[in-house]
């Protein structure tokens, strides 16, 4: 009984199998929650399948129909590209200006840094979707500051007037600029003072300084928040479903928006799967082109343990 | 004249930075200001961030919420979901992180790789085939597919505590080895309490990141009675059924109370978490 036990015992502490049952709870879940789901999410992908009956096999049917007789999917791809391309600069260019303005070693830097994070807190949420749609709305803040200040007479819509829709869902994405501008923080903090130093002994001025200290060694950062941002903004959801609806004429149908209509309200599940495989085609390909183009701009002083 | 230069230029550092700071904090400001205000002074004076009179009968009038159930059905719901789910991913990634940062076993570069992978794997993708798994399961209008998944380590969470893990000296593990704790008691007795200021912060992200999930909510939940805040919210600011603007805004302003209450708390953690593992965007 005792030989039994310390057995038991032994085999519990074998690292190979300890190891496999720590990790265990991601592994059963990384299975069960992502690659049984990619997989069914594949072939449904060459199926017709509304949930009510079972789907039928119809080869790349879905795929040349998205491609080929689909306007509201280029439409989709229009516009999450433009959002993509208004939000992420603005976000990355606020984020890193904001750091370096508090990087220097002030009074109230710490208090200043918190309230700047504070929209990045809560801009995810629900609430601040409801507040935004009133504040950009005919009768919301903005207009009745502009008519105070005399700029228009009677209130726009800057939410749902098709040139300006999604540019207040963009504004709102540069709004919450308060995670990257914390990363920046941090990588700033970690480039050594003996570089500035240096370069001040060699006369250089303050933008010399900045492009050739801070960008250089802030690279490997920049990439980091790029690579998150860009894959962030490309599954915005929320906001635009609650503030705007993907209207006025899908002007604000962001992709997964579109994905979402086709597979919850015209329960064509197969579609939306095959909708959903492109997205992830595109993600990609456009971060494995960052990754590749890294080498030509990132610089990394040593590498990681793993 | 140096010294004025200096004064000079700290003037227009704070100026700057207060100036910019009230655009970006107008919103917020205005959001709680609305949230006082009278039906029609909303829309009339729609700008101004002082109320002509506090009208704290918005916030009784939208605790009472709709279809005869209150706000304090739909804040408990959300409490339930977010605290259960944030428990479930502390404990299950502190595990994993573990494993993966503390053992070697077969394979364990070629998994952690995996895991960083799909990390950078957005989850949106996954939606609708996992919606047709959880309703087979007969998941459909319960918590179930709000908390399970949770209790399956995020990469995000084990990414975090691995650089945590990874920054306590091996000599704890191998001191505690030979005074004769095994694998298991290792993690209980010495990882564990020594890893508490990620756990926390990995903690306050979990518990705000369900706390503001809506697109599952939006999903899985039918029955109104287990509509967490999120949800209520939406349903209660649809634009063509909101009658009462005022008692809108309060329950906006009361969702977000819990969010502040724990960032004010946990400042730091949450600063030097987002610092150190660059989590979240």
């Amino acid at each position: 009984m005792r030989n039994l036990l310390s057995k038991i015992r032994d085999t519990l502490n074998n690292d190979n199998l300890a190891g496999y049952l720590f990790i265990s709870p991601w592994l059963i879940g990384f299975f069960a929650f992502m690659v049984i789901p990619m997989g069914l999410s594949l072939y449904l992908s060459f199926t017709r399948y509304s949930v009510l009956t079972p789907p039928v096999w119809i080869g790349l049917q879905n795929y040349k129909e998205i491609f080929t007789a689909d306007p509201r999917f280029w439409q989709a791809l229009k516009v999450t590209f433009t959002y993509v391309l208004g939000a992420v600069p603005l976000r990355l260019i606020f984020a890193l200006f904001l750091a370096v303005l508090f990087s220097q070693k002030r009074a109230l830097v710490g208090l200043y840094r918190t309230m700047y994070y504070i929209p990045s807190l809560i801009g995810g949420s629900v609430a601040v979707a409801v507040m935004w749609r009133q504040l950009f709305g005919v009768y919301g803040a903005l207009n009745s500051a502009l008519i105070k200040a005399g700029l228009i007479e009677t209130g726009f819509g800057w939410n749902t007037h098709p040139k300006t829709a999604l540019l207040s869902l963009i504004v709102l994405a540069a709004w919450q600029f308060g995670s990257p501008m914390l990363i920046f923080l941090a990588g700033l903090k970690q480039i050594p003072a003996s570089l500035y130093e240096s370069a001040a002994i060699d006369g250089a001025n303050w933008w010399q300084t900045f492009f050739k200290i801070t960008l250089p060694m802030l690279s490997p950062i920049i990439f980091f928040n790029l690579v998150m941002q860009l894959i962030n903004n490309f599954m915005v959801f929320t906001q635009a479903y609650i503030i705007t609806g993907g209207q006025p004429f899908d002007r604000t149908l962001v992709y997964i928006l579109y994905l979402f209509q086709k597979g919850f309200t015209y329960s064509q599940m197969g579609y939306a799967c095959a909708l959903a495989w492109i997205l992830l085609f595109i993600i990609g390909v456009i971060t494995a082109f960052i990754f590749k183009s890294s080498a030509g701009w990132v610089y990394y002083e040593s590498k990681g343990d793993f | 004249m140096k010294r004025l230069k200096k004064t000079a230029g700290s003037v227009a550092y704070h100026g700057f930075i207060l100036l910019f700071g009230f655009f970006m904090f107008y919103p917020v400001m205005w959001l709680i200001a609305s949230s006082f205000k009278e039906h029609a002074e909303i829309f009339q004076n729609a700008h101004s961030l002082i109320p002509n009179q506090f009208h704290f009968e918005n916030y009784a009038q939208g605790w009472k919420g709709f279809g005869g159930v209150t706000f304090g059905t739909f804040f408990k719901n959300s409490f339930i979901i977010s605290s259960i789910s944030t428990f479930g991913q502390i404990f299950s990634a502190s595990l994993v992180a573990y494993g993966f940062s503390r053992i070697k076993f077969f394979g364990k570069k070629f998994w952690f790789k995996v895991m960083i992978i799909t990390m950078l794997l957005p989850g949106q993708v996954l939606q609708i085939p996992q919606y047709l798994l959880f309703n087979k399961l007969g998941w459909i209008d319960t918590f179930k597919p709000l908390i399970l998944p949770s209790f399956f380590a995020g990469p995000f969470f084990i990414f975090l505590m691995v650089q945590f893990i990874q920054g306590l000296p091996i000599e704890l593990d191998e001191a505690a080895r030979i005074d004769g704790c095994d694998r298991y008691s290792i993690y209980f007795r010495i990882i564990l309490p020594n890893i508490k200021p990620a756990l926390i912060t990995a903690g306050i992200f979990s518990f705000y990141w369900t706390w503001n999930n809506f697109l599952q909510a939006l999903l899985y939940i039918q029955t109104i009675e287990k509509y967490p805040a999120s949800l209520a919210l939406q349903l209660f600011s649809d634009p063509t059924s909101v009658t009462h603007w005022g008692a809108m805004f309060a329950m906006a302003v009361l969702s977000l109370v819990p969010i502040f209450l724990i960032f004010i708390t946990f400042q730091k953690h949450l600063v030097e978490g987002i610092s150190t593992t660059g989590l979240k965007g």
